[in-house]
């Protein structure tokens, strides 16, 4: 017989979905949340602070709210959804690529709030010598501004990671609790709470996602230490 | 030749600015709040101006008349900054090639020069090192030398010893001295301090509340008694180009021969037949009608009063003709009158060795063994 530790096969596809839903979204908001850091770190423009508000909309919102938010514009029959399902076939509802969308927009505010601070902290003397040296604006942002914000960034991946680990309301909301096509490590959780005898599966689980969120801030933590250490506390 | 005419308003502050200059090391001279960092910042392209035009050697920069812009980028002007702005995030090599890549300089053309460049500034011990890592006086040294890599046109240097202790300013001076002399670029160089200036510009440009006062040559300007509250009139005197004589090593004297006659000073590290150039600043020249029979000052040349300054201070500047070169003192209007000191009055000036601080003292052309023992110094 096995002991209690050993996983069911429906408790290791719910752990390994999370993985997966986490991943694609910290990936597929990566480019989204640098673009629009820089811009509220570095531009000035009309209408900069309804931006940043709606950035931070999923961090104050209950999540059942921006996940039926989703169900209504991404769904089958709603009007982003619909557009994207006729022209390009791509469906988010009920479906893992909508777990993941959830979750990445869940984790933005915390990615874009940890990359905008550090953007914000870039010394521009230090770009405006790099001009004078000879780059042009898109390589002065490559080869000074981008390596220096490495820490901000990676900081903000973890965290729209551990965010997206974690995520249950929206995520339940707009795709449901699939087992094997939405069920993520929170969903699988609660949905071992509801039955009666689910209370090991329920206790492995959370250890599990303990196991993940203790992985994922350590990491950063050694990241962290390591781009410190190559700037060699630039001050 | 660099010319600019712009103008650009600044808060409270305008700048009107017109000047055409040429030369090996022109210096932007003013005091704080004169205007000369918005200067060097529109001429890098840093600031874009209200109105005006800067063109070096004939390519235009900015012309807000025709609509030209040139950004930074395609200026191809290097900078030296007060705070040296290293990239903290690259070793100091990958910090002095920075430019050479954007300049599109060939591999081995650059790690030629870099060599070369690094020899000049004496920092090929630190090349593998981060600028955290670096004391104030390496870092500027890096810093010019990334400005040299990136194969400029024009050298511009914005206080680029401000931020240094005085032992580092003098660790730097022979450097920028051999950067004058050696390497073929015309550098602007901004200052608010008289004794840089006067040490290495052979052009001045003087600036006064965001005005042109004066351009011309730095050893003709800086005698010019209309100008030395522009200066500041405890740091003004006239300059001297001197040639080596001789070393007496028993005393630490040097003797140094001009037109004005044979000058003794703490010795110096440079070679016979050097040309050196001083400031003898004006307060530390003193004045007799007769030559004085046993006086301890060692330098006693025969003068002319050349011309009176004005006579509504307690103090008055007086410039006097040297056999030719010219020298500035400053008095009080009690001595002028007591004296009866009068322009054509034959006079003798004194000045006490001791008073040649090594500041003031700089090689006029490159001196190697100075060089070399600041380098040591490190």
């Amino acid at each position: 017989m096995d002991g209690w530790w050993t996983l069911s096969a429906d408790e290791l596809t719910a752990i390994k979905l999370s993985l997966l839903v986490a991943t694609v979204a910290m990936m597929a908001s990566l480019p989204f949340g640098l673009a629009i850091s820089m811009l509220l770190a570095r531009r000035d423009f009309w209408g900069k602070s309804v931006l940043n508000g709606i950035v931070h909309l999923p961090l104050v919102m209950p999540p059942v709210v921006t996940g039926y938010l989703l169900l209504i514009t991404f769904g089958r029959k709603g009007p982003v959804g619909a557009f994207l399902d006729q022209h390009f076939g791509i469906v988010f509802s009920f479906r893992w690529t909508g777990a993941a969308l959830a979750c990445a927009l869940m984790g933005f505010p915390l990615m874009v709030r940890a990359i905008r601070l550090s953007a914000e902290s870039v010394d521009k003397r230090l770009e405006a010598a790099a001009g004078t040296l000879g780059a042009s604006p898109i390589w002065v942002f490559l080869t000074i501004t981008l390596p220096l914000i490495v820490p901000g960034i990676t900081a903000g991946m973890i965290l729209s990671f551990a965010r997206s680990m974690g995520e249950f309301g929206a995520t339940i909301t707009f795709v449901s609790n699939i087992p094997g096509e939405t069920q993520t490590l929170p969903s699988a959780i609660y949905t071992l709470t509801q039955v009666p005898g689910g209370d090991a599966g329920a206790l492995r689980l959370t250890a599990i996602s303990v196991i993940i969120s203790m992985a994922a801030l350590l990491l950063s933590e050694l990241l962290a230490r390591k781009a410190g250490r190559s700037l060699h506390a630039a001050t | 030749m660099i010319e600019v005419d712009v103008t650009h308003r600044l808060g409270a502050f305008t700048l009107d600015a017109k000047f055409a200059a040429s030369g090996r090391l022109i210096a932007l001279f003013g005091h704080s709040g004169s205007g000369k960092t918005s200067l060097i910042n529109i001429i890098a392209g840093l600031i874009r101006p209200e109105r005006g035009r800067v063109a070096i050697n004939g390519t235009v920069l900015a012309d807000t008349a025709r609509g030209v812009f040139l950004p930074p980028h395609r200026r191809k002007l290097g900078t030296v900054f007060q705070e040296g702005r290293l990239f903290p995030h690259l070793s100091v090599r990958q910090n002095l090639l920075y430019g050479s890549w954007f300049a599109g300089t060939a591999r081995d053309d650059a790690n030629a020069n870099l060599s070369r460049v690094a020899g000049l500034l004496g920092i090929e011990h630190l090349l593998s090192r981060y600028p955290s890592r670096l004391s104030g006086g390496e870092m500027q040294r890096v810093a010019i030398g990334r400005a040299l890599l990136a194969s400029p046109k024009l050298l511009l240097m914005d206080e680029p010893l401000a931020s240094l202790d005085e032992p580092r300013k003098l660790e730097i001076m022979p450097y920028l001295e051999r950067l004058r002399d050696e390497a073929r670029i015309p550098i602007i160089y901004v200052s608010h301090s008289v004794a840089e200036v006067a040490r290495l510009s052979d052009t001045l440009v003087i600036l006064e509340a965001g005005k042109v006062r004066a351009v011309g040559p730095t050893i003709e300007l800086m005698q010019r008694l209309d100008l030395i509250h522009a200066a500041g009139t405890g740091e003004a005197g006239a300059l001297i180009e001197a040639v080596v004589e001789s070393h007496d090593y028993a005393y630490g004297l040097t003797s140094l021969v001009s037109r004005a006659g044979t000058w003794r000073v703490p010795l110096l590290e440079a070679g016979q037949g050097k040309t050196v150039r001083m400031q003898i600043k004006a307060r530390d020249v003193m004045i007799a009608l007769e030559p004085p029979a046993s006086v301890s000052a060692l330098n006693v040349i025969p003068a002319v009063v050349a011309e009176i300054g004005p006579m509504d201070q307690p103090g008055v500047e007086i410039k006097l003709d040297c056999s030719g070169e010219a020298l500035v003192a400053r008095l009080t209007r009690y001595s002028v009158e007591r004296l009866s000191i009068r322009v054509g009055t034959p006079v003798f000036a004194i000045v006490k060795s001791v008073s040649f601080d090594r500041d003031s003292l700089g090689a006029a052309w490159r001196d190697i063994r100075a060089a070399d023992a600041g380098a040591g110094g490190v």
